[in-house]
């Protein structure tokens, strides 16, 4: 994916001479390994900061909440999901956006990466499908399919649902994926055992929301957790609230959510929060057959009343 | 769940009993306490702990007092009490999360109340049962340790003492972990400590092999070396041979920050800089960097009452929160995310430097640089602050 960069650069500078855009929203090269940092780039001679590879798994959605500006927008497949939801939700007008799509092949898994490698990892170079990790005097060679974000494995839209611009040709979707096999798996299990796997799954939380804020769907001017008249959840890391804070925040994304893993890949310990969203996009997709983020015209199933909605619940 | 309610009186303890003990006679007529009072170095003491004395002496400073260490739990190392038998595991650069919550908790429980008004006690505020018995960390790293005395400027100020936070202090020993592979993103030595820095310590433990040299840094140190049973000696050399591994230590250390500007700056100049836009554009505005920072000290006050029973806890807060400065009038002050990055970074590398000439705060441990999940990076922003002359943003 390394050849999208210069692509990206030139529809860029292009964009911004011509004045289509005010600005260009996509990655610079960071800091540490397996890290970039979402920028904008407002004038031409800078778009030589914009980069593109296999680091970019923040959800750029998340930038354009109810911004004023034309702007130009680097999007893989989620990012063009969660874009459409944007629409969907007024988050943002279509005219308003230059998308130039990304066709991904999936984001790598820094913490995946970090737990195979044991030592400090100093340098992470690109290959082709070859990741080469660096650290310590030792180099490991892995095959980038095997060192994917866990939501990328499973990704059945890589390319963009919706652009004005490509930045290569459309890339080969995954077929036969089982999306849902980790929530059968908790599906399956006696109550106890569910909560004891959720107590577990949650034990390390520091309620410091990177999961909510780096979540393209959590714009709310005023989060639940953060309301303080009347205070619905508790702000101390007492498990109930812990719980709550989670558990909500799953079912607000219900039918919303793209999986594209920016609340799980910020996570400062590591918490697998996709668990939660996964069962709510699983139920979606079984009762309402909606997956999120496909068409700018269509409201989501939670949004809408139809007449043959499922309505087994009554009884 | 959580209702709001109004508290007449607030009874403290601490007005009838608290001052009688020697931590507040000490704080309060300005003498230092036993935590500070550091052996000269002339007559630093190094001990050498040997493999099979380092579990017996753990064993009996488990008996007599709390002992946290780090220990791996999933992928990452953070401190927790060791059980009985239980040993620190030193294989680790540094935990995930600073060690501060050990001193100052994430959530802690100040008062306890009822609102039953059949109760005598209705409607006071009575201070909450704690522990402040003697605990011992081992294996803590020297930066994390120098962030305990960075933060004490602030709750031990000259007007204000938290008593939370310095009693659980003043019941602490500190022993430090010398770092001899400090992590790439560290910049410890260009931010006032360093991987042998032993300012903060009780007593400075350096690995060598099969074994430990343990070198004496204060009383508390010397009186629980004495518990642990370590007593011998090591040879006249020893204090040459940590001078030679702290210096291979610090040639170690590849990542610097430049600060000598920040303090001539005027800070009003450096809060106009038109680079903070740029700063602050990915800024998610969650609690990542202040929640891992062991030098972030801020809270928030809470009452909870679940029936008639409430109770008033303090919770870690964070700048990068819009609530943290929202007013009761509705104004924000710092409504803008830019306003509260530029508030982090402003706090940690100017106005703190500004009050308190005492360094900027921050240990250089790098926790901020590794999981910030949008990648803002604290040296390239120093570096920004840091400029003598105005330049173009980009690096």
């Amino acid at each position: 994916m390394l050849e999208y960069t210069e692509k990206i650069r030139e529809i860029s500078k292009q964009l911004l001479k011509d004045c289509k855009v005010d600005m260009v929203i996509g990655f610079r090269k960071g800091t540490i390994p397996m890290m970039n940092e979402p920028t904008f780039i407002k004038s031409a001679n800078e778009v030589g900061q914009l980069v593109w590879d296999s680091n970019c798994g923040i959800n750029l959605a998340n930038y354009l909440t109810n911004r004023k500006e034309n702007i130009g927008i680097i999007a893989k497949g989620c990012d063009s999901r969660n874009i459409c939801v944007h629409l969907v939700e007024n988050k943002i007008k279509r005219e308003q956006l230059h998308i130039i799509g990304v066709p991904c092949k999936g984001m790598i898994d820094k913490r995946k990466i970090a737990a195979l490698f044991e030592k400090e990892i100093l340098k992470v170079e690109e290959n082709g499908e070859k990741i080469v990790v660096e650290g310590d005097g030792t180099v490991k060679v892995f095959e980038k399919k095997d060192v994917l974000q866990e939501n990328c494995a499973i990704c059945i839209h890589r390319n963009p649902v919706i652009y004005d611009d490509l930045v290569g040709d459309l890339v080969e979707e995954q077929k036969d994926v089982d999306r849902y096999e980790d929530v059968r798996k908790i599906e399956a299990m006696a109550p106890d055992q569910k909560w004891s796997h959720f107590d577990d799954l949650l034990k390390d939380c520091i309620r410091c929301y990177a999961c909510r804020n780096a979540c393209p769907l959590c714009y709310c001017p005023t989060c639940f957790v953060d309301e303080s008249r009347p205070q619905w959840v508790g702000k101390s890391i007492d498990p109930t609230d812990t719980r709550t804070f989670h558990f909500l925040r799953a079912y607000h994304c219900a039918g919303r959510c793209t999986d594209c893993g920016a609340c799980e890949r910020a996570c400062p310990v590591g918490i697998k929060v996709r668990t939660f969203t996964k069962k709510l996009e699983k139920d979606v997709k079984e009762l309402f057959n909606f997956e999120a983020g496909l068409d700018p015209d269509v409201r989501p199933p939670l949004d809408v009343y139809k007449t043959q909605d499922p309505e087994d619940f009554i009884k | 769940m959580y209702t709001r309610h109004k508290i007449l009186r607030i009874l403290s303890n601490n007005d009838k009993i608290d001052r009688e003990k020697p931590f507040f006679k000490k704080t309060y007529k300005g003498q230092r306490t036993i935590h500070l009072a550091k052996i000269e170095a002339d007559g630093m003491k190094v001990l050498k702990i040997k493999k099979e004395d380092w579990a017996k002496g753990l064993e009996k400073i488990g008996e007599s007092c709390r002992l946290l260490g780090p220990l791996k739990d999933g992928e990452f190392h953070n401190f927790k009490e060791l059980g009985r038998g239980e040993l620190p595991d030193f294989n680790f650069q540094n935990t995930r999360l600073s060690p501060k919550s050990i001193v100052y908790p994430q959530s802690e429980k100040m008062f306890d109340y009822t609102l039953d008004q059949n109760d005598p006690d209705h409607d006071i505020l009575k201070e909450a049962e704690k522990n402040y018995s003697s605990q011992v960390v081992m294996g803590i790293r020297p930066c994390d340790a120098k962030a305990f005395s960075l933060v004490k400027l602030n709750f031990d100020s000259p007007e204000y003492k938290d008593i939370y936070w310095l009693k659980r202090f003043e019941s602490t020993t500190l022993v430090g972990l010398a770092c001899h592979n400090p992590c790439s993103s560290c910049f410890c030595t260009s931010a006032g400590t360093g991987p042998f820095h032993s300012e903060a310590l009780d007593m400075l433990l350096v690995q060598e092999q099969d074994r430990f040299l343990a070198q004496i840094l204060t009383e508390k140190g010397e009186a629980l070396a004495k518990i642990a049973g370590w007593t011998i000696e090591a040879g006249s050399n020893a204090q040459e041979q940590i001078t030679t591994m702290k210096e291979s230590a610090e040639g170690r250390i590849t990542s610097f920050i430049s600060g000598e500007n920040l303090k001539n700056k005027s800070a009003m100049e450096i809060y106009e800089e038109p680079y903070w836009e740029d700063v602050s554009f990915s800024c998610i505005n969650c609690g990542t960097c202040t929640y891992l920072c062991p030098t972030c000290w801020c809270f928030d006050v809470q009452d909870e009452t679940c029936g008639n029973c409430g109770i008033r806890i303090r919770n870690w807060d964070s700048c990068m929160y819009p609530l943290f400065s929202l007013h009761g009038s509705g104004h924000n002050p710092r409504g803008q995310k830019l306003q509260r990055v530029r508030q982090r970074f402003m706090h940690k590398l100017k106005y703190f430097l500004d009050k308190y000439d005492e360094g900027i705060q921050c240990v250089g441990c790098g926790r901020c640089v590794r999981y910030c999940p949008v990648n803002i990076d604290i040296r390239r922003v120093c570096e920004l602050m840091n400029r003598s002359e105005a330049c173009p943003v980009t690096i």
